[in-house]
């Protein structure tokens, strides 16, 4: 008796200890929403959303989002018009293409691309980057929207890689095999069978891209150019969430309608990136089902 | 059928570009910071503190600071995450509950790390009162490696064969027991290299400790945990975004970023190499 309470007790400690990380979600969300709220004491839910001027120290002040919403979005579409193409085709080269001792090599260098700090990233594209892209198409200055999804493009290139890399080995080689009986030769196997049992993941691949992208705030922070304006051309400055918090959180008061209005954005961020992790996640087990359920 | 040849061979060749290419972003990057860091690495850029607001002198606090911070976290996040992990693969049974648990962690590691910032300025600097410091940079950061310690465990605990399990529970050892005598001791090297690589990217985050307790120039060390501290990750950012001499700070910037980099890369290389070795010599 004494030993089963004990084997209960300590069962119920690694559960406790399991459940703290939807503890700190939860918490997360608490924290921003309570201090995110205030803001709508200043301004409507509509004039922070769609409101176009973001200048939160001059007298008025003015608390619209819009610019750095719509600034944020550019570059995280920017980024994954590289990382998509350059992250699946690796994907298909690795698993599919590549002699088993090149895999060996080229698997584990692109997953070094991923252990490097943004702040490196950002470095990198403040200091090399930009001064190339201002020369090359000779424009004032080379810190704007082309520029951040380069070097952003090329960070989210590994997660976009690994995930569809999982999701092309996951295929059962009875399908591969299938199609080779029928004739088909390699190209037209990962053309006409892996790439479209594959596409659920890649999918994933992608929606998860989207929202580490639209996360990533030291990039963006050095090298997005950083006004708060709604770009016209790929080559004007913004400055998307999370570059506007990491940037002002130092000066805004606590307590100060800014303060409330950067955890606003925060709120905002993180709503955005909760709804793409949940939808991924459907995608994906909808994906496995659908593996196990056809081979 | 020599066309079908030739249509392969061009798209085999377009996608060994698009790799090339990729690992050519790679050796740029890397070459970059290699090249100009080099320049000012020295033993006083290693061992001492930087002088004239960081316009000369060397980085030695920041690395101090990184090792405080990977370490407090390390020592917060370990028990929690292997413990969790211990939840997930030894007790839990598919279902509800632990669809749920896993549906938390997989969303708290997509939580972007500017917000884990916010998170932990909220709760640890001002409501718990531990203030912008090094307690309250390695709580956030524990939260931040939460997820990625779990996972890591998870796969190290996964990978010890079934029968091991059930030959300690024929034996009549309870559950717990069969966890801390057979699971956990053969699990360990697995949860360690796991856990050296989420304490390496712990060193090169920068967002989440903004506003928690990093501080861009010191005169002299931290000397609890509830001093602000110097960090690499965050002295590379305050280099190109605060003081007015550029010309001097970005020198420092490229040297502080090869040191970040050395030290990530080198650790995720003896995490690797450890990996693959015990992967050889453990054939269950």
């Amino acid at each position: 008796m004494k030993r089963e309470l004990k084997e209960n007790i300590i069962r119920n400690f690694f559960f406790f200890l399991a459940s703290l990380s939807i503890f700190c979600l939860v918490g997360i969300a608490v924290v921003l929403i309570k201090e995110g709220l205030p803001i709508l004491e200043e301004v409507t839910l509509g004039e922070f959303i769609f409101g176009e001027i973001w200048s939160p120290i001059f007298e008025p002040p003015a608390f619209g989002i819009f610019p750095i919403i719509i600034g944020g979005l550019a570059v995280v579409f920017g980024a994954l018009t590289i990382a998509v193409p350059f992250g699946v085709a690796a994907a298909i080269y690795i698993s599919e293409v590549a002699h088993p001792k090149e895999k060996e090599i080229v698997k584990p260098t692109v997953e070094v691309l991923a252990t490097i700090p943004s702040i490196v990233y950002g470095f990198f594209g403040l200091v090399f980057m930009a001064p190339l892209v201002r020369d090359t198409f000779d424009i004032p200055v080379g810190l704007n929207v082309f520029t951040a999804s380069i070097v952003l493009g090329i960070m989210a290139i590994p997660i976009i890689a690994s995930i569809s890399e999982d999701a092309i080995a996951s295929i059962p080689n009875s399908i591969k095999e299938a199609s080779y009986a029928l004739g088909a030769g390699r190209w037209e196997t990962i053309i006409g069978v892996i790439i479209p049992t594959a596409v659920g993941g890649i999918s994933t691949a992608v929606i998860l891209g989207f929202g580490r992208v639209i996360g990533e705030t030291m990039t963006v922070a050095l090298v997005a150019g950083g006004a708060a304006i709604i770009p016209t051309s790929i080559f004007d400055p913004v400055r998307p969430m999370t570059a506007t918090i990491a940037a002002e959180m130092g000066e805004a008061a606590i307590g100060s309608p800014h303060y409330f209005a950067l955890f606003g954005i925060a709120s905002i961020l993180f709503g955005i990136t909760l709804t793409t992790n949940i939808i991924a996640d459907i995608l994906l087990h909808r994906f496995r089902r659908k593996l196990t359920g056809e081979s | 059928m020599k066309a079908r040849k030739i249509k392969e061979l061009i798209s085999f060749t377009i996608l060994r570009l698009a790799t090339v290419a990729v690992l050519l972003a790679l050796f740029i990057i890397l070459h970059f910071i290699t090249s100009e860091g080099i320049r000012v690495i020295n033993w006083e850029f290693l061992t001492e503190g930087p002088r004239d607001m960081a316009r000369a002198g060397g980085i030695f606090p920041a690395i101090l600071g990184t090792f405080y911070t990977v370490v407090g976290t390390m020592a917060i996040v370990l028990p929690l995450g292997v413990g969790a992990s211990i939840y997930l693969t030894e007790y839990a049974t598919q279902g509800r509950v632990i669809r749920a648990l896993r549906v938390g962690i997989n969303n708290l590691a997509g939580v972007p790390s500017v917000v884990f910032g916010l998170f932990g300025f909220t709760v640890f600097v001002v409501f718990f009162g531990f203030g912008a410091s090094i307690l309250s940079i390695c709580l956030t950061m524990a939260v931040l490696t939460l997820p990625i310690i779990i996972r890591s465990s998870e796969e190290a605990l996964k990978a010890i064969p079934q029968s091991f399990r059930e030959a300690s529970l024929a034996l009549g050892a309870t559950k717990w027991q069969t966890i801390y005598k057979v699971v956990l001791p053969h699990a360990f090297s697995g949860i360690s290299t796991g856990s050296i690589l989420g304490a390496s990217n712990a060193a090169g985050e920068t967002a989440p400790i903004l506003f928690v307790g990093a501080t861009f120039f010191m005169l002299h060390l931290p000397d609890s945990i509830f001093d602000e501290t110097m960090l690499l990750s965050f002295h590379i950012y305050a280099l190109l975004t605060e003081g007015i001499f550029p010309h001097y700070q970005i020198p420092i910037a490229y040297g502080t970023a090869l040191v970040l980099i050395t030290l990530i890369l080198s650790v995720n290389l003896v995490a690797i190499v450890i990996r693959n070795r015990i992967r050889k010599k453990k054939k269950w």
